[in-house]
């Protein structure tokens, strides 16, 4: 069930502020408590006020019963996590299919004797009170100017006004509408025509039809590729895109749709938007001007407005400007609004057991019940019962988040959620926390006591109360940088990765606290020993994190400015204008600075920083770093010798840029291959030279025969320039796109850089489908070849390299086949000798490089 | 704008990589042509031994010199003829076939001026010198390989023309399906060369014609000929016109394949003789050492 925005029927004549606001005599029905919205939360808490014999209406927009879920694709299953979790509802719920748990609660809403209204959307909810306080809503403009209203908030009880014109009273209200919102909606002439929708439920349903679909985001792409799917469905499908790339989908999808355009399936149609809809036509306006395609179907998927401006409309504050922020809720659920509360998805609990069990408690709260312990306290009974000191969950879940800094701006509800994903524990004195190179991708966070980085030296770096440790980890799931241990008895909250990556989108402050320490560390990790986090103090609090698209330069040659950078995540490739042709400098990775130059000599930039791929880089103030040069001499001496080699870069080209123009050209379009093809994200790739390879595949044979029988690399696929090949084979990314979707947590970057799956992988294959290399392969592990000179002399196997389908299929002994897991390579790690493909091969045609050392000018000499 | 990365590396440990052997040169120049000055070295040894130590009567190989020369030579075969089993065996370790490949072909050049000087230039119809001819053969059956990896590897990459060997027989599998498809209205004289070069197998050669790259008798070639003869007086047949592009299409994708093929068999057809004779060399030489030893 959502809100208003558009759909408003003709009758909407009132408006918001028409009707029964501000005296004269209320007619309307009155409940005790409204619940609009019939999600599985809305409808465990009408089930809940039946139960217990209260007043109440259900408020659902639609026809049915809860549309979300309603709207799954036909016979989705439906999970029921998190496991641990138990039901406390009126009604039931396990993992089932759509249909099955539809069918249920519409026939235990009947038997429980829920009052349901459909077809009503409620349009505003005022109080009907005197007025309680004000609240300001602030508005983003398009220009990005923003404006602020001030509204009243009355006490109860509220006057619901549904879209079409009904009202109706209630002492409470319960929010449940989620997060959907509604679609944004066509806005051309003949947008209104029944053949335009906005949701495509069973692509499965359309034949020999023209459908166009509107909107190349991954629900349009989705959409658009299910209907051209199958060819006996005969759908001539077109999918529109405004400009001509496609900046809102993920990549896979992307690929998948060009392809699809590629082999002819469907159309894609780039820069081209809709001016009409006619009947069984539609008019675009496209880059040659407008043309008319026939079309029996338009899907509409523009994406949706967030129900966040009727929220705040009906006085409920937000935690923050964010995009992504919550209501801000009591431990009851209960909204700044009085009387309104807030429940499910619109809270922040996406889970369906989460909504249904809040349901029934905020209804149990409304009808006053308050020694109600949240379904959820045996779990944190559980969590907290080896910590020292009697404390009671509520007590602990205080002490977290008041001692904590990066917890502090959670509300106690999002604080519970939050320990169901992470872990208190509790560490005596000397005791280690973790070592030097474990695996381990969480977040720690120190509650009390101190902990201690201990330093190859023997000495340790103590970090303090409040503070967190471990923040690597989230980038990039590398191993722990260093060992560390209590110094004294303290208590520490282990947070997974995921649940990290959720508490920073939830609560912006814990996001921008993570950042700053990691900012900090950053700097006195490039910048050398000597300096402390005092002295960086400034600079870390001028310091911006700035986004940067590839491609985006973040310094301009020839321009004027003195601020510094740090690329943080992604890479950098630095060009200089010679001849007004760009010419290729270098390659900066993950960790570098620049822009120092104009900072410490003043001047002009030098040369073009952009980056290579999408990165992240801090902005730091020129005139705070300056003072930080000032105090420490030797930080100084260091940028100035940093500082000569580039410029004798600098200089090498531009004394080269006569006489060697064309060898310059060339080795600026090989490195703009290079980066192209994704080794500017790389951190080591496997290249071919092909003036020096013979074709003999002794690469992967040898791959195959150093891992079990699998060969990780493809020599031939893959493009080539310039006589440089760059196979189908791991580039070990910076920020590595398979590790972003891995359910178990099976991928991991080892002690040399290497991306490596552990055993613990299911075969999901997320990971084969987000790498954008094609590098990674589903396959079942083949059975054992006979010894190799067994196959010399005897001709015993199918010899060396990875065996046949066929030899395979004969070969595996039965009830004994593999399961299909993800193969990728790993640098042959912790084989003594190093990658096997480079040891093979017989002419040194293959080579891997990091592509710092590769992309050098410096190679230009050679 | 930029210095170099500030420390190793920032997000990615660098100190402590385990040591990889990626030095960007071919064999031939591995490690400063190491293996060719050991290999010369050798050589200029051997003559210096020989052109200095007087043997009486004249030099031979059952001289104290011809029978080091002879060890020397025995062993070095042995040893080239491992590269077979280095090169499949994927141990672990710190070895480089590249290293391998390149002492290979140095030690494998000096071992003609070893056993020639180990036989003295004492020739004659016999095992001895059945071994040493052996030998020889061999060894420039391997010069020939030298010859193409140096040479080759540019044809054969830019034969593929960014392809695999999947993607050209898939892209053929294509062109065949439309070509079909375009054959149907065609009579039945304008379709019988089109269904024979249809039936043409593009991987099923000979291994002659893989050398060569001659194929006098190509059915798409006939095909398209055919086709084209038909075009002359029958312009605006539609269906013709369709095969005929279809054909020109093939055929062009069976050159590529072709020439591809072609320059795979010279980079391994020299392999079919090199290791044969190899195994032949082996026989010889047990021969020669056992014969020499029993009789002596």
């Amino acid at each position: 069930m959502q809100k208003l925005i558009a759909k408003v029927p003709a009758t909407g004549k009132e408006g918001r502020d028409g009707g029964a606001l501000g005296g004269g005599t209320v007619t309307a029905e009155h409940v005790k408590v409204a619940i609009v919205g019939s999600g599985p939360a809305g409808l465990s808490a009408a089930a809940r006020a039946a139960q217990l014999g209260l007043s109440h209406v259900l408020l659902e927009k639609t026809d049915h019963l809860s549309d979300t879920i309603f709207k799954y694709q036909k016979g989705k299953h439906v999970m029921a996590t998190p496991s641990q979790l138990v039901l406390r509802s009126d009604l039931d719920f396990d993992a089932g299919k759509r249909e099955a748990i539809l069918g249920l609660w519409n026939e235990q809403t009947a038997a429980r004797q829920v009052t349901v209204k459909y077809h009503a959307e409620a349009k505003a909810i005022v109080g009907t009170g005197e007025v309680v306080s004000v609240m300001e809503i602030a508005t983003r403009n398009r220009d990005g100017t923003t404006s602020t209203k001030q509204i009243e908030r009355r006490a109860p009880p509220y006057l619901i006004t549904l879209t079409n014109g009904e009202t109706l009273l209630a002492d409470a209200v319960v929010l449940a509408i989620g997060t959907q919102g509604n679609p944004n909606l066509l806005r051309c002439p003949g947008a209104d025509l029944p053949h335009v929708q906005y949701q495509l439920d069973d692509p499965s349903e359309y034949i020999d039809e023209h459908i166009v679909i509107i909107g190349t985001g991954d629900a349009g792409i989705e959409n658009a590729r299910g209907l051209a799917e199958d060819p006996a469905q005969n759908n001539t499908v077109s999918i529109l895109n405004r400009g001509t790339d496609f900046p809102t989908a993920k990549d896979a999808n992307v690929k998948a749709l060009v392809a699809d355009h590629e082999v002819g399936r469907l159309t894609i149609r780039s820069e081209a938007e809709t001016a009409a809809v006619e009947p069984g036509w539609i008019v675009l306006n496209t880059r040659d001007g407008e043309e008319r395609i026939r079309c029996d179907r338009i899907i509409a998927r523009i994406g949706s407005a967030p129900p966040r401006a009727f929220v705040e409309s009906c006085g409920i504050e937000f935690t923050s400007n964010d995009r992504l922020a919550f209501p801000k809720l009591s431990p009851v659920f209960e909204s700044t609004a009085p009387g309104i509360f807030v429940i499910g998805a619109l809270a922040g609990y996406p889970l369906i057991k989460h909504c249904m069990n809040q349901g029934h408690d905020v209804i149990e709260f409304i009808n006053g019940n308050e020694s109600l312990k949240p379904a959820d306290e045996p779990i944190l009974e559980a969590k907290f019962r080896d910590l020292p000191g009697q404390r009671s969950v509520a007590d602990w879940l205080d002490y977290l988040r008041e001692n904590v800094s990066i917890l502090n701006g959670m509300n106690p509800l999002q604080m519970r959620e939050f320990m169901l994903d992470s872990e208190a524990r509790f560490y005596r004195k000397g005791e280690t926390i973790f070592q030097k190179n474990d695996p381990g991708s969480s977040l720690f966070a120190i509650a009390s006591g101190t902990v201690g980085v201990q330093l190859p030296n023997g000495g340790s770096i103590p970090i303090g109360a409040g503070s967190i440790f471990g923040e690597v980890g989230l980038i990039s799931g590398r191993p722990r940088g260093a060992t560390i241990m209590a110094e004294t008895d303290s208590i520490c909250v282990e947070i997974s990765r995921l649940a990290a990556l959720k508490l920073q989108s939830q609560v912006p402050s814990a996001k921008r606290a993570i950042e700053r320490i990691s900012v900090e560390r950053l700097l006195l990790q490039m910048f050398g020993a000597g300096l402390t986090p005092d002295d960086v103090r400034e600079i870390v609090d001028t310091a911006k994190i700035r986004q940067i698209r590839a491609g985006e330069a973040v310094v301009n040659e020839g321009e004027e400015g003195s601020d510094i950078f740090v690329a943080r995540v992604g890479s950098m490739i630095v060009e200089k204008s010679v001849g007004g042709k760009p010419v290729f400098l270098s390659y900066l990775p993950a960790g570098s600075y620049f822009g120092e130059m104009a900072v410490i000599d003043g001047g002009k930039r030098s040369a073009t920083v952009k980056a290579a791929i999408k990165s992240e880089v801090v902005q730091i103030d020129g005139e705070a770093f300056k003072a930080l040069l000032a105090k420490k001499p030797a930080l100084l001496e260091r940028a100035r010798k940093d500082m000569t080699s580039r410029r004798e870069l600098n200089a090498f080209v531009e004394s080269r840029k006569d006489n060697f123009s064309s060898i310059v050209d060339m080795y600026s379009e090989t490195a703009q291959f290079l980066v192209d093809n994704g080794i500017g994200e790389a951190t080591d790739v496997l290249l071919i030279d092909e003036t020096l390879c013979v074709g003999c595949d002794n690469c992967e044979k040898a791959c195959a025969d150093s891992h079990e029988g699998l060969s990780r690399l493809d020599r031939e696929a893959g493009k080539s320039y310039a006589h440089l090949h760059v196979p189908t084979s791991c580039r070990h990314c910076e920020n590595p796109h398979c590790m972003a979707d891995c359910p178990p947590n099976a991928i991991r970057r080892g002690p040399d850089g290497e991306v490596v799956i552990n055993d613990t992988c299911i075969g999901c294959g997320n990971c084969q489908r987000n790498c954008p290399y094609g590098v990674i392969r589903m396959d079942s592990v083949p059975p054992r070849k006979p010894p190799l000179l067994s196959w010399l002399f005897l001709g015993v196997g199918p010899g060396p390299g990875e065996p046949s389908k066929k030899w395979r299929k004969k070969n595996v002994p039965a009830g004994a086949e593999q399961p299909k897991k993800a193969i990728k390579c790993d640098m042959c790690s912790g084989i003594d000798g190093g990658p096997a493909c480079v040891r093979a091969c017989p002419t040194g045609a293959a080579l891997r490089v990091s592509p710092e050392t590769f992309l050098t000018v410096a190679r230009l000499e050679d | 704008m930029a210095t170099r990365p500030a420390q190793p590396r920032a997000s990615t440990p660098r100190a402590g990589r385990r040591e990889r052997a990626t030095e960007h040169e071919s064999f031939l120049v591995h490690a400063n042509y190491r293996w060719l000055k050991i290999g010369a070295g050798l050589a200029l040894v051997s003559l210096l031994a020989y052109a200095l130590i007087d043997v009486q009567p004249r030099p031979n190989g059952g001289s104290w010199i011809g029978y080091t020369l002879g060890t020397i030579g025995a062993l070095l075969i042995l040893w080239l003829s491992l590269l077979g089993i280095r090169k499949r065996a994927m141990t672990r370790g710190r070895w480089s076939l590249k290293a391998w490949t390149s002492a290979h072909v140095y030690l494998g050049l000096a071992l003609i001026v070893v056993a020639t000087l180990h036989c003295a230039f004492q020739f004659g119809w016999n095992v001895h010198t059945l071994a040493y001819i052996l030998m020889i053969a061999v060894i420039l059956s391997g010069v020939y390989g030298v010859v193409v990896y140096a040479t080759l590897p540019r044809t054969l990459a830019a034969g593929r023309e960014g392809m695999t060997n999947e993607q050209m027989i898939e892209g053929l599998r294509a062109v065949d399906r439309q070509l079909h498809d375009a054959a149907q209205p065609l009579a039945q004289a304008d379709a019988q060369p089109v269904q024979e070069a249809l039936a043409e197998d593009p991987l099923r050669v000979s291994g002659w014609q893989r050398l060569t790259g001659h194929y006098p008798r190509c059915a798409t070639r006939a095909a398209l000929e055919a086709s084209r003869a038909a075009l002359a007086h029958r312009r605006d047949d539609a269906a013709l016109v369709k095969t005929e592009a279809l054909l020109v299409r093939r055929m062009s994708m069976l050159d590529r394949m072709r020439g591809h093929m072609r320059t795979r068999a010279l980079l391994e057809v020299w392999l079919y003789v090199h290791v044969p004779l190899t195994i032949a060399l082996f026989a010889a030489l047990i021969a020669h050492i056992v014969s020499v030893f029993f009789y002596w």
